[in-house]
């Protein structure tokens, strides 16, 4: 079928700012703004188009699990009768926005259980490794898995949710020379094997962070989620400098040692977040590459925008399915799998960025990966901003250091009380009395993590873990300790100071205000999305 | 006898036509020769062109998406499992079902999915569809139907087919070749594996659940049922396959698509590799234990239907 698609997907590129180039278009929340940046001493890198999904992409799954990487059998040769296998997968925070259906955990987990039912096994169990995350509700697993994969599972109870706090479903299998504690779902760590189907967005995913992270509870991630690990990631896009991806590599080692077999299978897929052709299609495109009929759509979508109320738009926005496709799928041992799916992540989002700016500007979206369905409150457009996009980067960081960041989206002052309880309270109690990552730490993360009222609703109801909002602030303390001040454009003033950050009116405000801190005629870079790219800055 | 002004004027004109010649009367049959029958364009002969024409297929596709898709609604419920499985066939299809029912082919023709949905023909009866001029009539516009002869071996219907798949068709099949009788299926015969493999095109097992309690053979009135059809994996014939083996293929695969909506997926995987699927043309029992055992068929319940939402 056409697609209108180019012959060969352009690489990503970096634009030189002058008096002709176009208003840039910045993600704000549920909206968009347009702005001009300063010309001459400004610079917007651009993602590369989508690469090419594979053609047959079943074959490819049915070719990668017969033909594994690393030191594995084909997946036929690992399953038999009378075993326990356990397939575990990602959760809701991947990919993002969610893709259109067939999820590809759908095609995966129906390619491996067609294998497993020709080799005659019976006691098979499906996990949603989603570690502290909140439970996926059923139409959401349904999405994920599909619906005959749920309904030949789930009535049974084959097919659920892990719970890190489950005390009889969880166990510590050991320790690694670092002394960090490793803590694994009790029915995965009792399989015959384990076999592991991901999702590839970014970088930072997949490997051993895919078990040792999400079939694990808060004895493990406490070693590795916190403020010494994040400073010591830089970034934990790059495996090779994270301290993050350290530790979930030697955990992975005890994981090994401990005799969980784990047949890994990861996946990743293009950037196409909003489509080749579509309503939406232009948000993709590069400003001047727009038609007219992607003009008038625009203008139309901003004006329908305008005068939506924020639930209704929120609403709109989720039923937005991202038309991915598979660009590569490789199966068998977790590292030598691994290596091969990075590999395919940086063909897709690697961009060469010489030289770091003194001014970062980012424009934030709708969705991040703890707010599928939900709203992004201000701790999560912290995390958003500060951990993810700044993370973004190979190298070094786009911005020098003691430079500025700027974030555009409205930083809501609302939180779901079903999905995120304990950040209420965060942001109400914890960072009234301080924004410092290392102090919120020591003073009061073990109190959030341990209330049992907060395990009970992970647990019961739809809720991330107590201890999650410090998680989102550990993310950013990186880019906290990296960067002389944040400023967030058209956010809520209360909201974005009481995140310690500043608020600004518009974008030439906020560049008035970084004068201050970084001097006049300063550098700028525009971190531009969607869709997503890494800069690889040298 | 007396005759009238009125029968002197029609036996004049009598007189006048008479006198009138060939061409403006026919040419008397000479003698001694037979003349040739009328033909009748029907049955096999039937040529359905118009019916794929534009304003036939606007005419159909406003009738399927409206009148068609309400009725099969009301009637049949369906639920429609496994279209996404189709998502990476591109171009025409051959789909084929199981068949119970006359409500077989509409309720097919409002779950195919796009692209496919009006770009499809339907095989259907020669001897039953296109007896009657009005009858075929109706049936290509309605169904977009094309005449299959099932009675005898024909080159025509086999060569109609491959035509349309070359430009672009899609084809549904019935291999049983009729509806069931006692509401088990038929075995398959060999006209869709025939035509996928000289045309080298994927087959889409389709199975059809629950319409055997709507309109089955015999009966002339419709009652409500819950439906379920159920969209297969495409398959293609491999190198060197023989109609027959693939026919088998693609029975089985129809079957366990059977045991899938039945049951669930991964029992009708598991049993679909170790070769016990319930076979679609029930067991080789008595008639009577034949119809007893379709009462152990049944769906168990699915999604839940959530009338007010969890709070």
């Amino acid at each position: 079928m056409s697609n209108g698609r180019h012959l060969a997907p352009r690489p990503g590129f970096v634009l030189d700012v002058d008096k002709n180039s176009p208003p840039i278009v910045f993600h704000h929340g549920e909206g968009f703004r347009l702005e001009k940046l300063p010309a001459g001493r400004s610079r917007v890198i651009y993602p590369a188009e989508p690469l090419e999904g594979l053609p047959d992409p079943d074959g490819a799954i049915r070719h990668a699990l017969l033909n594994p990487i690393g030191d594995s059998d084909p997946l036929p040769a690992l399953l038999r009768p009378n075993m326990k296998l356990t397939i575990a997968f990602d959760d809701i925070s991947l990919p993002l926005p969610p893709m259109r259906r067939p999820d590809i955990r759908q095609r995966v987990i129906e390619a491996v259980l067609d294998i497993a039912a020709e080799a005659g096994v019976d006691d098979v169990h499906l996990i949603a490794a989603l570690a502290l995350h909140r439970r996926m509700t059923e139409d959401e697993l349904r999405h994920a898995v599909g619906d005959r994969v749920y309904d030949a599972f789930a009535p049974k109870g084959l097919l659920y949710n892990h719970d890190a706090e489950d005390p009889d479903g969880m166990v510590v299998l050991g320790e690694t020379p670092h002394g960090e504690a490793v803590q694994f779902n009790k029915r995965a760590a009792e399989s015959d094997l384990v076999i592991y189907v991901n999702i590839n967005l970014v970088a930072m995913d997949g490997g051993h962070k895919s078990t040792a992270t999400g079939l694990t509870g808060y004895t493990s991630l406490r070693h590795n989620h916190n403020v010494h690990t994040m400073l010591n990631s830089t970034s934990f896009m790059d495996r090779d400098k994270s301290a993050l991806h350290a530790s979930n590599w030697r955990m992975g080692k005890v994981l090994r040692d401990a005799g969980v077999k784990i047949f890994q299978i990861e996946t990743t897929v293009n950037n196409d977040t909003f489509g080749r052709e579509g309503p939406l299609s232009m948000l993709q495109k590069r400003e001047w590459e727009w038609s007219g009929r992607d003009r008038a759509s625009f203008l139309a979508m901003q004006q329908g925008l305008k005068v939506m109320p924020t639930n209704l738009k929120r609403k709109a926005f989720s039923t937005w399915l991202a038309p991915y496709e598979m660009t590569s799928v490789q199966a068998g041992e977790v590292e030598a799998v691994h290596e091969v799916t990075t590999a395919n992540v940086y063909r897709q989002h690697l961009v060469p960025v010489e030289g770091q700016t003194d001014i970062l500007t980012m424009g934030l979206p709708y969705i991040c990966p703890y707010n599928v369905n939900s709203i992004m409150n201000p701790i999560l457009v912290m995390c958003l901003g500060l951990g993810y996009f700044f993370n973004l980067y190979r190298g070094r960081p786009l911005v020098r250091e003691g430079g500025v960041v700027i974030i555009s989206h409205p930083t809501p002052w609302e939180f779901n009380p079903v999905h995120h309880p304990s950040y209420i309270d965060f942001f109400e109690e914890v960072l009234a009395d301080t924004t410092d990552p290392g102090e919120i730490e020591k003073k009061y993360e073990k109190r959030f993590a341990e209330d049992e009222w907060y395990i009970h609703l992970y647990r019961n109801s739809y809720a991330y873990h107590g201890v999650h909002p410090f998680y989102m602030w550990y993310w950013g303390a990186h880019a906290l300790s990296h960067v002389g001040r944040v400023i967030i454009v058209g956010g809520d003033t209360r909201a974005v100071r009481r995140l310690g950050f500043q608020p600004a009116s518009t974008l030439a405000d906020a560049l008035e205000m970084a004068g201050d801190v970084v001097g006049p005629q300063p550098t700028i870079t525009h971190l531009k999305n969607p869709p997503l790219l890494m800069a690889d800055v040298t | 006898m007396a005759t009238t002004p009125l029968t002197q004027r029609i036996a004049r004109l009598r007189s006048m036509v008479g006198r009138l010649g060939f061409p403006w009367r026919a040419a008397p049959i000479p003698p001694g020769v037979e003349p040739p029958q009328p033909t009748r364009q029907l049955k096999a002969e039937y040529d359905t062109a118009w019916a794929r024409r534009y304003p036939a297929r606007v005419v159909r596709a406003s009738l399927v998406e409206t009148v068609m898709r309400f009725v099969m609604s009301v009637v049949a419920s369906p639920s429609r499992e496994g279209t996404d499985r189709l998502s990476t066939v591109d171009g025409p299809v051959i789909f084929v079902a199981n068949h119970h029912s006359h409500a077989d082919t509409p309720l097919l023709l409002t779950s195919i999915p796009e692209p496919w949905r009006h770009r499809v023909v339907v095989g259907a009866a020669a001897d039953y569809f296109f007896a009657t001029r009005l009858g075929s009539a109706l049936a290509a516009l309605l169904i977009n139907a094309i005449p299959i002869e099932r009675t005898k071996v024909g080159r025509r219907s086999a060569n109609l087919a491959a035509d349309l798949l070359d430009d672009g068709w899609s084809v549904l099949i019935f291999p049983e070749g009729g509806r069931s009788p006692d509401g088990w299926g038929q075995p398959f015969r060999g006209g869709a594996a025939y035509l996928a493999i000289r045309c080298n095109v994927p087959v889409v097992p389709v199975h059809i659940a629950g319409t055997d309690r709507i309109l089955r053979k015999g009966h002339l009135l419709p009652s409500r049922s819950s439906t379920t059809v159920t969209f297969g994996d495409p398959l293609l014939a491999t190198e060197g396959e023989h109609a027959r083996g693939f026919a088998s293929r693609l029975e089985a695969a129809v079957a366990a698509l059977g045991d899938e909506a039945a049951n669930d997926w991964w029992q009708a995987r598991q049993r679909a590799h170790a070769g016990t699927s319930p076979g679609l043309t029930g067991p080789d029992i008595g008639a009577w234990r034949r119809v007893w055992a379709l009462g152990d068929r049944g769906r168990r319940s699915r999604r839940r239907r959530v009338l007010w939402p969890e709070l």
